[in-house]
């Protein structure tokens, strides 16, 4: 245990301004004041290191001093309890740059967990956000929440209960999520109205879908896409759709493991994606009606390749799926396209079931499902250039 | 219609104290030196500080539509430093000189609550909050912002919140940096901009096409006028295309014309439970099946909107809002 203080502390310094110094804050009475008051006077390149216990807290935190570390004495040893929350949107909410969140947890916030927007080259680093009373519709919104950022690190994260995406990144870019754990929130992982994303080395389980990718019309940043999920597992992703209606994700088929909506460029690959009871792997248009001209509602060279498959499709949650599913004998094939716009790539010899939609926005009673026989294209555009900084890596060591 | 007597009285008051010869100048060095003045006194804002008087070189204003606090009442002042001058930008925020402060007290219960204040300085505005002693004499720095219980002019009882510093910049934010939001010229009266530029601390009252209305007057004018003066003052800070919600891309700004934009059928994006199992921000005719409404409606953390800033519900703000969704079509 020494020996890897002094590994960390030795990593830090080299990155951190001369006169850094750690401030550390216990746990007891007033935490929320001394606490909040840390976050406030810290300067550049400071620690902000939070002692082990249980913080009781009435009200969102928040940090806008760029290159802070704050730290904590593990996932499962120091706790930020909002469980009594009075006010601020989420536990959390961090505005600067080059900030390291690590080794703490959050719990029972009324709305996101730990969010950060515009906060360039941030890393998450073994951070637990739960909500303890299990899925529920009055859960946060999200757990990790980064936004409107470049450069995000998630690693080694573990979050349960969140009411739409247990770890969100939204109109981001430069981001790699990668080792962390995620259960029981409506959306396990979702990378939205983003580009140049790495999603690797996940498990996502008991959610009602895995990893989402979406592009939604309407927003200051669209055109996601150049995104690679690979080597995940994505396995029984199967709990009733809880988020409240009027989300996007409320739209979510219980059992869905990959989806991907709207996007350019997304390659699924050497995934192990099992047992998710509607579709392992689901490629569709943006289903509402939109006025924005500049949105393009539609997937295109959306990539699934070398995932190890099975079970699944047993249970699907799509219009006629019943018939489907005994049409198919007893489950739908693996990857499900809903018809819209050019079908996904799929270099294996892999059936895919084409719902049939006749269009964006126009809903399922006019759908012809069919199978299709993919032949595959001449020439294939992979994703390059995805993934946080490297630099980042430096400040998600143990 | 009280407030605003009052708020009329102490700009006359402003005059008289300003021609006071006993009253004390400001410490204009407290605005501009580095470090955080640990008492409000420090500064020198007001002659009388119990009884809200400013110094000399302190003006009053007040804006036409103000941003709701749970009805507490709230004293503006602003001071721009000897020599100096602020300059009109249009109709947008009056553009003042390093060294120029910004300052607003908050009463409950006919006592003194806080005063924010915004201070300018050579490296950008810093806001910081002030706690008002039991006293009545001096307020102390909260940085980490403080709770209190107090009961509102409708006569509910609620957890007050003093806003910590961070949560100061979360509203009086502009692509990052901290900014005044209030004194708008499109939110300050032709009376008072002509005042200011005649007392020589602004270069010119600018001609305003299209001012936001009285807030008292809101019955008088188109409610549209109205309600999109509200969202303006109390929520465009935010939702705005450099504000902290801006990745809503609901804008909610006066000059916003952009129908979804505005919220009119508009998708949420990341109001999570805040939605309220609806399905858009607003829908023309029908308030109640408005997330924008269902969010002013609520006392909910994580639901309720604006998330800072207030615990009670906004009944005229919310009847304004009320009226103006049901009349759109």
């Amino acid at each position: 245990m020494p020996a890897l203080s002094i590994a960390a502390a030795t990593a830090f310094a080299l990155a951190a301004p001369a006169h850094a110094k750690t401030i550390v804050v216990a746990s007891g009475d007033g935490a929320q004041s001394r606490l909040q008051e840390a976050l406030i006077v810290a300067e550049p390149g400071d620690v902000v290191e939070l002692a082990a216990g249980r913080f009781v807290l009435t009200d969102g935190l928040s940090l806008d001093v760029k290159g802070v570390t704050v730290r904590g004495a593990g996932m499962d040893a120091t706790v930020l309890d909002f469980t009594g929350q009075k006010g601020a949107g989420e536990g959390l909410l961090v505005t600067s740059d080059e900030v390291t969140l690590r080794d703490f947890a959050v719990e029972n916030t009324k709305g996101d967990g730990i969010k950060s927007k515009g906060a360039d080259n941030i890393v998450y680093y073994r951070v637990r956000v739960t909500w303890t009373g299990g899925p529920k519709e009055t859960n946060g919104a999200y757990g990790i929440y980064p936004v409107s950022s470049t450069g995000v690190l998630v690693d080694g994260c573990k979050v349960s209960g969140a009411s739409d995406a247990g770890i969100y990144v939204g109109q981001s870019k430069a981001i790699t999520v990668r080792y962390n754990f995620v259960e029981q929130s409506v959306a396990g992982i979702e990378i939205e109205n983003s580009r140049d994303a790495l999603v690797t080395g996940n498990m996502v389980t008991r959610n009602t879908g895995g990893i989402l990718i979406f592009d939604l019309p309407n927003l200051p940043v669209m055109g996601g896409g150049n995104t690679i999920i690979e080597d995940n597992m994505v396995v029984a992703n199967d709990t009733p759709n809880f988020a409240p209606k009027g989300n996007i994700v409320a739209g979510v088929p219980r059992g869905t493991g990959v989806m991907v909506m709207a996007n350019d460029g997304v390659l699924v690959r050497s995934n192990t994606i099992a047992d998710n009871p509607t579709a392992q792997v689901l490629v569709v248009a943006y289903p509402q009606p939109f006025t924005d001209k500049t949105y393009n509602p539609l997937p295109r060279n959306v990539i699934v390749a070398g995932n190890r498959f099975s079970g699944g499709g047993n249970e699907p949650q799509l219009p006629g799926g019943d018939m489907l599913k005994a049409a198919f004998g007893g489950r739908l094939p693996d990857v499900i396209w809903d018809g819209i716009g050019k079908p996904p790539i799929a270099n294996d010899p892999l059936p895919i079931l084409s719902l049939g939609a006749p269009g964006p926005g126009v809903g399922m009673a006019e759908a012809k499902p069919a199978l299709l026989n993919l032949i595959p294209p001449p020439s294939i555009t992979i994703p390059v250039g995805v993934g946080a900084p490297a630099a980042l890596d430096a400040r998600a060591r143990p | 219609m009280r407030l605003l007597a009052a708020a009329l009285l102490l700009a006359g008051a402003a005059v008289a104290a300003a021609q006071t010869p006993r009253a004390l100048p400001v410490n204009a060095a407290a605005i501009v030196a580095e470090g955080f003045p640990k008492q409000l006194s420090e500064y020198g804002f007001f002659s009388d500080p119990a009884a809200q008087l400013p110094a000399p070189g302190v003006t009053p204003y007040r804006l036409n539509t103000p941003l709701w606090s749970d009805g507490s009442e709230k004293l503006r002042f602003v001071y721009v430093p000897q020599g100096a001058k602020a300059l009109a930008d249009g109709e947008g925020l009056l553009r003042y000189p390093v060294g120029s402060a910004l300052i607003k007290t908050f009463k409950l219960e006919g006592r003194l609550i806080e005063t924010r204040v915004l201070l300018h300085r050579a490296d950008g505005w810093l806001a910081l909050p002030y706690q008002w002693n039991a006293e009545q004499t001096d307020a102390k720095l909260v940085l980490a912002g403080a709770r209190l219980d107090a009961r509102t002019p409708a006569g509910e009882a609620i957890s007050y919140a003093i806003p910590n510093k961070n949560q100061c910049k979360e509203c009086h934010a502009s692509g990052g940096e901290v900014t005044p939001i209030g004194p708008k010229a499109r939110n300050l009266s032709a009376q008072w901009l002509a005042n200011f530029a005649k007392a020589g601390k602004l270069d010119h009252a600018p001609k305003i096409a299209r001012r936001l209305p009285l807030w008292e007057d809101r019955a008088k004018v188109p409610v549209a006028d109205a309600a999109r003066a509200y969202l303006d003052v109390n929520c465009a800070h935010c939702h705005g295309s450099n504000g902290a919600a801006s990745n809503s891309g609901l804008f909610l700004a006066w000059e916003v014309t952009d129908p979804v934009m505005l919220g009119i059928g508009k998708r949420p994006v990341a109001a999570g439970r805040g939605s309220g199992g609806l399905d858009f921000d607003i829908v023309p005719g029908q308030p109640k099946q408005s997330i924008l409404y269902h969010r002013m409606n609520s006392l909910e953390g994580g639901v309720s909107m604006p998330e800072v800033g207030r615990a009670s519900l906004d009944r005229d703000g919310l009847a304004i809002i009320h009226a103006w969704i049901r009349g759109l079509r």
